[in-house]
């Protein structure tokens, strides 16, 4: 270990779906990025999307000492995630543990009094097999439909529970109550710590398990991420945004508007970009920006949440689907519906009647992805307009079919604009966060309580 | 406006004190008893509209004043429009159209209750000035159906090529002569006597005077007032009930002195919950404030440290500041060019002139428009004056947008966040891009 420190500028940005973290070092790169579900909880979610980012960090420190040591050769980025998936699989592991125990906790007395100790026993084989599976689900190549530990235990935690009540004769429903109980308070409490040791445990998996690597090269491995994990990631100076922020205890001088983070972590992915739109979860912004990311015009949507990431996430539901699935059923269309509707509600409710006429889902769900974006283009109007180039952020810009209809409608009234979509636009309120961080400290400014 | 002058009264022992305030409510207190009394005294109503009205003439036929815009704001201030509101639509009216009619309509079916606690009386006389807004005709359409009484129009030409014409003040003076004076005349009883219109409108120009006065004090730094939130106080007895009274005379007196008080100590504007602190950000406002959430919206600008420096909407009932002044020597003309001059009756090149000005002569670091959902005639072109003054003066500007007096349209997070933003975005362009945290 070496004492080694750091500077870090920590943007949070507190989304009303996910809370997402950046760290920045000095001259202005991003260290690591961090995202958590938002849960009920803007606490936690920022502590934990802010610990997400620091282990993100560990990964890009390591990687640029060994990259520098030039030990791994053309093999690097095959152990870097190597040591990512096993590192997970710890992490993982971890939580499980906790699951399973705080499960167990849920069981004193009351209603469970008569059932304990077949429920513990179940409870304990359900873990069982859970942990047998983990090495399987963060195997090379393995697909998690998402990467929060709630999302991943609870669908596997939800089918062992129901093999084991089977086999057992045991009511499932008993099982999955001690796991919703205990879910919340695994789910808000801090990870432990013990990262490091998450880390040499993970290393040491990767190489027990790696062909050609020789002695030498592992003991010049192992001395790399040990100076990489030992460098202090020095939480220097933090700025929040997002909607979650004004419930956090940071002081005045630690906030910033959403709008503004957002132009400024467009500006530093894309310098030239003047138009941003952010389509998050519930609400959608209009941004024009100067050739320095500093916003001169903006324009929300309020009241209402058409024509944002709940709109879609509201129709997944109506359809049974995952919001995941929704754009690649739409890119299956040619002929999207017509969808005048811009009220959530209605759309539903047109949804089912258009179902009922025999009218394709492709074409419905397309219709329904073009009503979102015209809504979007009419709030970018009353901002100014779109001015090359032109920036699409937040979660919807992961989503093919809106990004398909946006080139579309941009087109048909702005006529050829670049647009940028960056695969990591998701952080673009926290990059901006950060950077507002840094260079507030750059200013002279200091958190409260330290020199 | 208003007068819930209670509300306003701070924490502090000097707000207490001030000579303005009791005298407003003293004033407005009066002027609900005694049009609550009107049963007992048999005294006549005229209904009007603040934008045009015609203060001097209906007091020259001693008929009393009653505001249905006034009274809404009463309701949305005292948190009783939401309910009004209901009614009005309970009875059929649309949820799109204007606040203020449906808190009025909701209010009549609700028994019509005063501030007072006592019921309105029956108007006598309904005088529509119109100024620009279309719905005030349809308000009173409504009104003429439930009370049936005498109706008057006085049609005021938009200043649609943004000046006066000869031509237009005839056309005006031909109306007052030939259809308002007599109508008034025979509502009232009692015949028109030019000398008396004469002495108020003589009374009412020295009230506007020390009103311009007050507003102007705004250019200082720190401004002493805020011309949009505390504007409004200010504005109340000129805009409703009292111009050409000495009431009113007393009132800017008093308030004259006290705003020079600030200016001499260097104090900054009161706010409900006393002094403000350090001035940060000098806005101009444009649009009507929002009522029902009226201190929560005012906080969300002095604890940023915003202070309005001048506003459209303390314009809506007479636009002093530009020159104009009730001339006593040209009774009926003066009272066509006031209507004609209102905010409301302005081209929308006239009010981007009046803001660019505003933001210039008040040293102001940007424009904020409060976009009304429910009335198209103030909305109507908002979006394209912010472009054009923020191409002209080259401040930033924003865009928010509430409701008059239905709480529902008031959004809370939306515009804090919006305002937070806007603030940010003004400090951030003041810093300059390399110091832009």
């Amino acid at each position: 270990m070496n004492a080694q420190a750091m500077k870090t500028f920590v943007g949070i940005d507190l989304g009303s779906t996910t809370t997402k973290s950046v760290l920045l070092d000095e001259s202005q790169r991003v260290i690591g990025r961090g995202i958590t579900n938002s849960r009920s909880n803007y606490a936690t979610a920022a502590r934990v999307a802010g610990e997400e980012a620091r282990v993100d960090g560990r990964f890009t420190l390591i990687r640029r000492t060994l990259t520098e040591g030039g030990l791994l050769g053309e093999g690097l980025e095959d152990f870097l995630a190597d040591l990512e998936r096993s590192f997970r699989l710890e992490q993982f592991i971890e939580r499980l543990d906790d699951l399973e125990s705080t499960c167990i906790g849920q069981l004193k007395g009351g209603r469970f009094a008569a059932l304990e100790d077949r429920l513990r026993e179940a409870l304990v084989e359900t873990f069982r097999r859970l942990r047998g599976e983990a090495p399987e689900m963060f195997a090379p190549g393995a697909k998690r439909k998402s990467d929060f530990f709630r999302d991943i235990a609870g669908a596997r935690f939800y089918a062992n529970a129901e093999t084991v009540a089977r086999e057992g004769a045991f009511p499932y429903e008993v099982l999955l109550n001690a796991y919703d109980k205990a879910i919340i308070d695994v789910e808000n409490r801090p990870p432990s710590g013990g990262l490091n040791d998450h880390f040499r445990r993970a290393l040491a998996r990767v190489l027990a398990s790696a062909d050609g690597v020789g002695a030498g090269a592992a003991d010049g491995i192992r001395a790399g991420v040990e100076s990489s994990i030992g460098i202090d990631l020095e939480e220097t100076y933090l700025v929040g945004t997002g909607y979650g922020r004004v419930t956090l205890p940071f002081s005045k001088e630690h906030i910033r508007s959403e709008i503004l983070c957002h132009g400024l972590g467009a500006h530093l992915m894309y310098p030239r970009t003047r138009t941003v739109l952010d389509i998050g979860g519930q609400d959608t912004k209009g941004i024009q920006v100067d050739d320095h990311g500093i916003v001169t015009s903006f324009q929300m949507n309020d009241r209402c949440a058409a024509g944002c990431g709940r709109y879609l996430g509201y129709i997944a539901d109506e359809m049974n689907m995952g919001l995941h699935e929704l754009g690649p059923m739409a890119m299956k269309s040619d002929r999207p519906a017509r969808i005048n509707s811009t009220c959530t509600v209605f759309a539903g409710a047109e949804l089912r009647d258009r179902l009922s006429l025999g009218e394709k889902r492709e074409d419905i769900v397309a219709g329904l992805h073009r009503a979102i974006i015209l809504r979007a283009i009419s709030i970018i109007s009353r901002s100014g307009g779109v001015t090359n180039e032109f920036t699409f952020t937040g979660g919807v810009a992961k989503n093919q079919a809106a990004v398909r209809e946006l080139r579309q409608v941009v087109n048909e009234n702005y006529g050829e604009v670049a647009i940028n979509i960056n695969p990591d636009s998701i952080y673009t309120g926290a990059l901006g966060a950060a950077e507002f961080a840094r260079r507030a400290y750059e200013g002279g400014a200091r958190p409260e309580g330290r020199a | 406006m208003n007068t819930n002058v209670a509300t306003m009264k701070g924490k502090t022992a000097d707000v207490e004190k001030d000579a303005s305030m009791r005298k407003q409510k003293e004033m407005m207190a009066a002027h609900y008893d005694r049009l609550t009394a009107v049963p007992q005294t048999g005294e006549k109503v005229c209904s009007t509209f603040v934008p045009g009205n015609l203060n001097e003439l209906i007091g020259c036929f001693d008929l009393l004043n009653n505001l249905p815009e006034v009274n809404a704001i009463q309701n949305g201030l005292r948190r009783t429009s939401g309910q009004y509101v209901l009614e009005a639509e309970k009875i059929g009216h649309s949820e799109d159209v204007c606040t203020y009619v449906k808190s009025d309509i909701g209010m009549i079916a609700k028994g019509n209750i005063a501030p007072n606690g006592k019921p309105f009386p029956n108007p006598d006389v309904l005088l529509l000035s119109y100024t620009g807004c279309f719905t005030f005709m349809k308000w009173f359409e409504l009104l003429r159906e439930q009370y049936q009484c005498e109706t008057i129009m006085l049609h005021t030409p938009y200043m649609g090529d943004g000046k006066i014409t000869p031509n237009m003040i005839q056309y005006m003076v031909k109306q007052l002569r030939e259809e308002v004076i007599p109508k008034l005349e025979r509502v009232s009883g009692v015949k028109f006597d030019i000398d008396r219109l004469r002495e108020r409108l003589a009374r009412s120009a020295q009230a506007e005077e020390n009103l311009v006065h007050v507003l102007q004090s705004a250019r200082r730094r720190p401004s002493p007032i805020d011309a949009y939130f505390g504007g409004i106080y200010y504005i109340g007895p000129i805009f409703g009930a009292f111009r050409g009274t000495e009431d009113a005379i007393q009132y800017y007196r008093f308030l004259r002195e006290e705003i020079d008080a600030r200016v001499a100590a260097g104090t900054g504007p009161i706010t409900p919950e006393g002094d403000m602190g350090p001035e940060k950000y000098r806005l101009v406002v444009e649009g009507p404030p929002n009522y029902t959430n009226f201190r929560q919206f005012w906080k969300m600008f002095y604890d940023e440290g915003a202070v309005v420096v001048a506003s459209s909407y303390t314009k809506v009932g007479g636009v002093y500041d530009l020159g104009f002044r009730h001339d006593p020597q040209r009774p009926l003309e003066t009272l066509a060019e006031y209507c004609l001059g209102v905010y409301t009756n302005r081209s929308l090149p006239m009010r981007i002139e009046m803001l660019s000005n505003y933001i210039e002569e008040y040293g102001a670091d940007g424009l904020l428009i409060n976009s009304i959902k429910s009335c198209n005639s103030f909305s109507a072109g908002q979006l394209l004056m912010m472009r054009e003054i923020e191409k002209r003066t080259g401040k930033p500007a924003a865009f928010i947008e509430s409701d008059l007096v239905d709480p529902r349209y008031f959004s809370a997070a939306n515009i804090k966040n919006r305002l937070e933003s806007y603030f940010q975005m003004v400090e951030q362009r003041r810093a300059g891009a390399r110091s832009a945290a």
